[in-house]
C-alpha cells in the first residue's frame, strides 16, 4: 500500500507540475510574451534569483547538517596511523572547504549579479596571462603540500612490519572470514590451494613443520592493544577486500596473490564501548570488494584485548592438529614425533 | 558585408529550407542507414535518451531496496519476475546485477556515445565548416555497431541467471569463473561480447572525428580559430583512440580465461569445492588493464561536456571565453595526464606502495588543469550580461557539481586519505557528481542549445527552467549526502545496510536519497515531454536563435546533407568575439572578415587585414606578370 502511494505521489506531482506549466505558457502565449526573445523575459530575473537562493539555502542546510550530526558521521579512531589519516582528511577538507565555498559563492552570486540587462554591455575580457599563471601555480603549490604530506603518511603505513609484529593471516572466501595464527614458533606454514578442503580451509601444508602449531580463532578475531599488529591477506576464489573501518584498514584479497597491511590497535573493544556508551559495539571486518550475493552480510568480529590478556588467549589455543587429529596421517612419517610435539598432541596420542 | 547585417546574414538560408539536400534518399537511407553525420547524430542521441531511462529506472530499483529495506517489492513482480523473492524483496545477486547494467548502461552507451557521439557527430562537420565526416560510411557502421551492442546488453537483462553481476568494473576472478556467481554466466558473456562491439563502435568514431578535424576544416579555420567544442571532441577522440583499444585487450583475455582455459587473471584458486587447475596469472593485471580505459573513460566522458559547457557560458554570457588558450592547453593537459593517473583506482589493490606514491602524485597534478578550467569559466561570468537559457542553466549547474565532485577527488588521489575511502559511498559521490552529473549536464546544455539547429524548432524554455531546478536541486540531494555516510565507512554495491549497526544509524538519510533519486527521475519526464513535443509542434526557429558566433548556425534553419547550400564559408576569426569594443552588435561570427567589422578590430586585426591586402596585391602582380 505504501509503495502504491509513493507511485501515486509521484505521478500526481509530475502530473500537476506539467499542467501548471501548460497554463502557465497559455497564458503567456496568450499575452504575448513567447514572441519576445528569452533575454527579455522575467524569467531571467526569476533564475538569477533561484541561483541566489540556492546558494544561501543550500549552504545553511550543509551546515546545519555537517555540525549537528557530525559525531554520527566521523568515526571514532582506534589504530596509531589512523589518527595520522584522519588529520590528513580534515587538513584535505579545510583547504577543499575554503576552495568549494568561495567558488560556489563566486559562480552563483556572478550568475545572479551578472543577469542580462539590456542596458549593460558585457566586458570584453578575452585573457590576462598575469591572472592564469597566478590560478595555476596556486593550486599546484597547495597540492604539491598535500602530495607530500600524503607521500609522508603512505610511506609510513605501507613500509615494512616490525620485527616483533603479531602476525595473523585473513583469508577471505565467498562469504566470510578465517584467520589463522603461527602458533608458538611465531611462523606460519606453508599453505597450498591444492590442499583445501571443508576442515582445512587454509589448505595448510603439513609438511612444512611450521604449520603443526598453527591455529585458528574460530569466530573472531581477537588482537592485542598497543602492539603492532600484521595482517597476511589472501583469499581463495574471487577477490575480497578487508576493510575495519575504526582501524582506518582496508587491503584487498587477492587469489594467488597474498597482500599485507600492518598497523597498532590501541584502544580495546572494552575501552571502546565505553567511549561510545554502547556496551554491545563490537569491530568487525567488512569485505568492500563485490564477491557476490553474500558480499553484504560477509562480517567477522574482530576483538581488541590488553596485551596481557591477548597473550594468555594465544596460550590457551588449541593448534589445528590438535583439534583434529586425522591430519597427522599427512605429515610426512619422519616429522610425526615432531608435529606431535609442536600441536600438543602428546596425552591424546598417548590415549590413541 | 556589415556588421549590421549579421543577423540577416545568418537567416537568410531560411528560405532555402531543404533545398540545399541534394542527397534524396528513401525512408531507409534517409532514417535509418544514412550517412548523413547530422542524422547519425540524432540516432546516437535518440538511442542515448532510451538507455539513459533504462540506466535510471534501474538504479530506481535499488534505491528502493537500499532507502526502504525490509519494504515489500512485490509490486514490481510484473516486471523483475521471480528476482522478487517469495517474501517480497528484491533478489540480493540480481541487486549486484541492477548495480552492475546501472554503471555499464550510464557510463558507455548514454555518457559516451548519447553525449560524445551525439554531439562529435553533429558539431565536428557543421562547426569546422565541412559537408560531412571523413567517412560516411563508417560513421553509420559507428553508429549500428554501437546499437548492436546495446541490444545484446539488453537482451541480457531477459537471461534467466541475470545480466553481469560483478559492477560495472567486472573484476576478475569473480567475471571469469562461470560457477562463482549467477551473473558471471551467460549475462557476463553477453556484457563482454557488447563491449568488443562498442569499443569497435567507438574506435571507428573516433577515427572518423580526429581524420575530419584535421583535414577537412574549412578555409581559414586554423586549430587555433577551432571553438572549444571541436578541441574537446578531438581530445575526446584521441583519448579513445588511444585507451579503448586495452580495454578490447583486457575483454579479450578475459573471454579466454572464461572459455579456453587460460591463466592471464586466474590463480590458485578453491571455489565450488574444487582447486581450479589456473597458475600464474593475476587479477591484478585486469585492473591495470581496465583502468588504463577506465580512468581515461572519465574525461572521455567529461572533456565533451566541457567543451559544450564553454560553448554555452560564452554566448549566453555575451563574453569571449576567458583564457582560450589556457582552456585548450588545459584539456591537452587533462588528455595526457589522464593516461597516467589509472593505478588511483587500485591503492589498495595489493599494488607496490612505491607506485602508489607515483600515481597519487601524478593524481593530483591533474587537478590543476581543471581547476584552471573552473577559473576561467568564473572569470568568463564575471562581468558578463547572462542570458538564462536552459542551455545556460545547466552549463551553470555543470561549473557548480564539477567543483563539488573534482575536489572530493583530492581526497580520493591521496592514497594515504583513500584507504579509508576507497569503495565506500564517499567515491560514490565523488563520481556521481564530478562524472555522472557534470557530463550528464553537459548532455542537457548541449541538446538545449542545439535543439534549434538539429530540429529546426525551439524547445519550451519554462519547462526547461522546471526540468533544471528539480535536476539541480535533485542531483545535490541524492550525492551529497552520500558523502557523510562515505566518511562513515558505508561500502558502496551493498544489498542491506542492516547488518552492520554503524551503518544501520544512517537509514533515514538512505531514504532521503532514495526519494531524492525518485523525484529526480520523474523530473526527466519534463524533459522527455519537452524533447518529443518540440521536435514536432515547438515553435519554428531561427537560424541563429542565441546569437552565436560558430559555423553552424550559419546554415539554414534546418541544414540538409551538405550542410550549405553553396560554398562553405571562410573563416576570419575565432569563435568568441562577443561584445566586442566598437562592434554594432554583441557577436561577430567568425565568417565576418575584419575588413567589414573596421569600427571594432584590434591593432593586429587591422595588420592581418594590411598583410592580407599586400598578398593579394603580390598574387595579383605576379599573375598579371605571367600572363
Amino acid at each position: 500500500m505504501f509503495e502504491l502511494l509513493i507511485g501515486i505521489g509521484v505521478v500526481l506531482v509530475v502530473a500537476i507540475i506539467l499542467t501548471i506549466l501548460r497554463i502557465l505558457r497559455l497564458v503567456n502565449v496568450a499575452r504575448g510574451v513567447e514572441k519576445k526573445s528569452p533575454d527579455s523575459s522575467s524569467a531571467n530575473k526569476v533564475n538569477a534569483l533561484l541561483f541566489l537562493l540556492f546558494l544561501l539555502i543550500s549552504g545553511a542546510a550543509t551546515t546545519w547538517y555537517s555540525v549537528s550530526r557530525f559525531d554520527e558521521y566521523q568515526l571514532p579512531i582506534a589504530s596509531e596511523h589512523g589518527i595520522i589519516t584522519d588529520r590528513l582528511f580534515w587538513i584535505t577538507m579545510i583547504v577543499t572547504g575554503v576552495v568549494f565555498i568561495i567558488t560556489q559563492i563566486l559562480l552563483f552570486y556572478f550568475s545572479y549579479k551578472y543577469q542580462f540587462k539590456t542596458s549593460r554591455k558585457a566586458l570584453y575580457y578575452p585573457d590576462n596571462s598575469k591572472l592564469e599563471v597566478v590560478w595555476t601555480v596556486i593550486p599546484a603549490i597547495v597540492l604539491s603540500i598535500l602530495v607530500f604530506s600524503g607521500w609522508k603518511a603512505w610511506s609510513d603505513i605501507t613500509n615494512a612490519a616490525p620485527d616483533d609484529a603479531e602476525v595473523v593471516e585473513v583469508m577471505g572466501y565467498q562469504f566470510g572470514w578465517e584467520f589463522r595464527y603461527p602458533g608458538k614458533d611465531n611462523e606460519l606454514g606453508n599453505h597450498d590451494f591444492r590442499l583445501i578442503d571443508p576442515v582445512n580451509m587454509w589448505g595448510m601444508d603439513f609438511t612444512d613443520r611450521s604449520s603443526f602449531d598453527d591455529f585458528s580463532s574460530g569466530t573472531k578475531l581477537v588482537i592485542p592493544k598497543g602492539k603492532p599488529v600484521l595482517f597476511k591477506i589472501r583469499a581463495r576464489d574471487v577477490l575480497h577486500s578487508v576493510f575495519i573501518p575504526e582501524f582506518r584498514l582496508k587491503q584487498d584479497a587477492v587469489p594467488g596473490m597474498p597482500t599485507r597491511f600492518w598497523f597498532t590497535p590501541n584502544k580495546t573493544t572494552a575501552e571502546m564501548r565505553e567511549e561510545l556508551g554502547n556496551p554491545d559495539f563490537n569491530y568487525y571486518i567488512y569485505c568492500t570488494e563485490v564477491c557476490g550475493r553474500g558480499h553484504f552480510s560477509m562480517r567477522k568480529m574482530v576483538e581488541v584485548v590488553e596485551a596481557d590478556e591477548y597473550e594468555q588467549w594465544y596460550a590457551e589455543q588449541q593448534p589445528f592438529l590438535q583439534k583434529n587429529p586425522d591430519y597427522l596421517a599427512k605429515v610426512p612419517s619422519n616429522m610425526k614425533e615432531l608435529a606431535v610435539v609442536s600441536a600438543g598432541m602428546d596425552s591424546e596420542v598417548e590415549e590413541n | 558585408m556589415a556588421t549590421a547585417n549579421i543577423s540577416n546574414e545568418n537567416i537568410a538560408h531560411d528560405v532555402h529550407g531543404h533545398d540545399d539536400d541534394h542527397h534524396h534518399g528513401n525512408f531507409i537511407t534517409t532514417y535509418i542507414f544514412s550517412t548523413d553525420h547530422k542524422m547519425i547524430a540524432k540516432q546516437y542521441l535518440l538511442t542515448g535518451i532510451l538507455w539513459a531511462f533504462v540506466g535510471g529506472l534501474l538504479s530506481i530499483i535499488f534505491r528502493l531496496q537500499l532507502g526502504f529495506p525490509g519494504m515489500s517489492l512485490e509490486f514490481l513482480r510484473p516486471l523483475l519476475g521471480d528476482w522478487i523473492s517469495s517474501s517480497g524483496s528484491l533478489d540480493p545477486e540480481f541487486y549486484l546485477a541492477l548495480v552492475t547494467m546501472h554503471g555499464t548502461i550510464m557510463v558507455f552507451f548514454v555518457l559516451t556515445a548519447g553525449l560524445s557521439g551525439t554531439f562529435s557527430n553533429y558539431l565536428i562537420p557543421l562547426q569546422i565548416g565541412a559537408r560531412d565526416m571523413a567517412s560516411g560510411f563508417m560513421n553509420m557502421l559507428s553508429y549500428w555497431l554501437f546499437f548492436l551492442a546495446s541490444i545484446i546488453m539488453f537482451i541480457s537483462l531477459f537471461l534467466e541467471t541475470g545480466p553481469a553481476a560483478g559492477g560495472w568494473v567486472v573484476y576478475p576472478p569473480l567475471s571469469a569463473l562461470p560457477q562463482a556467481i549467477q551473473g558471471s554466466q551467460a549475462g557476463m558473456t553477453l556484457w563482454l561480447v557488447a563491449m568488443v562491439f562498442f569499443i569497435a563502435s567507438q574506435l571507428l568514431g573516433g577515427i572518423n572525428y580526429i581524420t575530419t578535424v584535421i583535414n577537412l576544416r574549412t578555409s581559414g579555420m586554423s586549430f587555433s580559430k577551432l571553438p572549444l567544442t571541436i578541441w574537446a571532441f578531438f581530445l575526446t577522440a584521441v583519448i579513445g583512440l588511444l585507451s579503448f583499444p586495452v580495454l578490447m585487450a583486457a575483454s579479450l583475455l578475459l573471454v579466454f580465461d572464461r572459455s579456453f582455459g587460460t591463466s592471464f587473471y586466474l590463480s590458485e584458486i578453491y571455489i565450488g569445492g574444487e582447486a581450479l587447475p589456473n597458475v600464474g596469472g593475476s587479477p591484478i593485471l585486469y585492473q591495470h588493464l581496465f583502468w588504463f580505459l577506465g580512468h581515461p573513460e572519465v574525461y572521455i566522458v567529461l572533456l565533451p561536456a566541457l567543451g559544450i559547457t564553454s560553448e554555452v557560458v560564452a554566448t549566453n554570457s555575451r563574453k569571449p571565453i576567458f583564457g582560450y588558450r589556457a582552456m585548450v592547453g588545459s584539456m591537452l593537459g587533462i588528455t595526457i595526464l589522464s593516461f597516467v593517473v589509472w593505478a588511483h583506482h587500485m591503492f589498495v589493490s595489493g599494488l607496490n606502495p612505491f607506485l602508489g606514491s607515483i600515481f597519487m602524485f601524478l593524481t593530483l597534478i591533474i587537478a590543476v588543469p581543471s581547476a584552471v578550467k573552473v577559473f576561467n569559466y568564473l572569470t568568463t561570468l564575471w562581468k558578463g550580461n547572462i542570458v538564462f537559457t536552459p542551455a545556460m542553466l545547466f552549463s551553470i549547474g555543470l561549473v557548480s557539481v564539477f567543483i563539488s565532485g573534482g575536489l572530493t577527488g583530492i581526497f580520493l588521489g591521496n592514497s594515504a586519505i583513500d584507504i579509508q575511502l576507497h569503495d565506500t559511498y564517499f567515491v560514490v559521490a565523488h563520481f556521481h557528481l564530478v562524472m555522472g552529473s557534470a557530463s550528464f549536464f553537459g548532455l542537457m546544455a548541449g541538446v538545449y542549445h542545439w535543439f534549434p539547429k538539429m530540429y529546426g524548432r525551439m524547445m519550451d524554455r519554462h519547462l526547461g527552467y522546471v526540468h533544471f531546478w528539480l535536476t539541480f536541486v535533485g542531483i545535490y540531494l541524492v550525492f551529497f549526502p552520500m558523502h557523510y555516510i562515505g566518511i562513515a565507512g558505508f561500502p558502496r554495491r551493498y544489498y542491506s545496510f542492516t547488518t552492520f549497526d554503524i551503518l544501520d544509524t544512517f537509514a533515514d538519510l538512505n531514504m532521503f536519497i532514495s526519494v531524492a533519486a525518485i523525484l529526480t527521475f520523474s523530473a526527466q519526464a519534463i524533459f522527455a515531454y519537452n524533447f518529443f513535443y518540440s521536435m514536432y509542434r515547438g515553435r519554428l526557429a531561427p537560424a541563429n536563435p542565441w546569437k552565436s558566433n560558430t559555423l553552424e548556425w550559419t546554415t539554414s534553419r534546418y541544414p540538409g546533407h551538405g550542410n550549405w547550400p553553396g560554398e562553405i564559408p571562410k573563416v576570419y576569426r575565432w569563435p568568441y568575439d562577443y561584445s566586442k569594443p566598437g562592434a554594432k552588435e554583441d557577436y561577430i561570427p567568425q565568417h565576418i572578415p575584419f575588413s567589414a567589422t573596421p569600427e571594432s578590430n584590434l591593432p593586429h586585426e587591422n595588420e592581418m587585414i594590411a598583410e592580407e591586402k599586400a598578398a593579394a596585391k603580390v598574387d595579383t602582380t605576379s599573375n598579371e606578370a605571367k600572363a
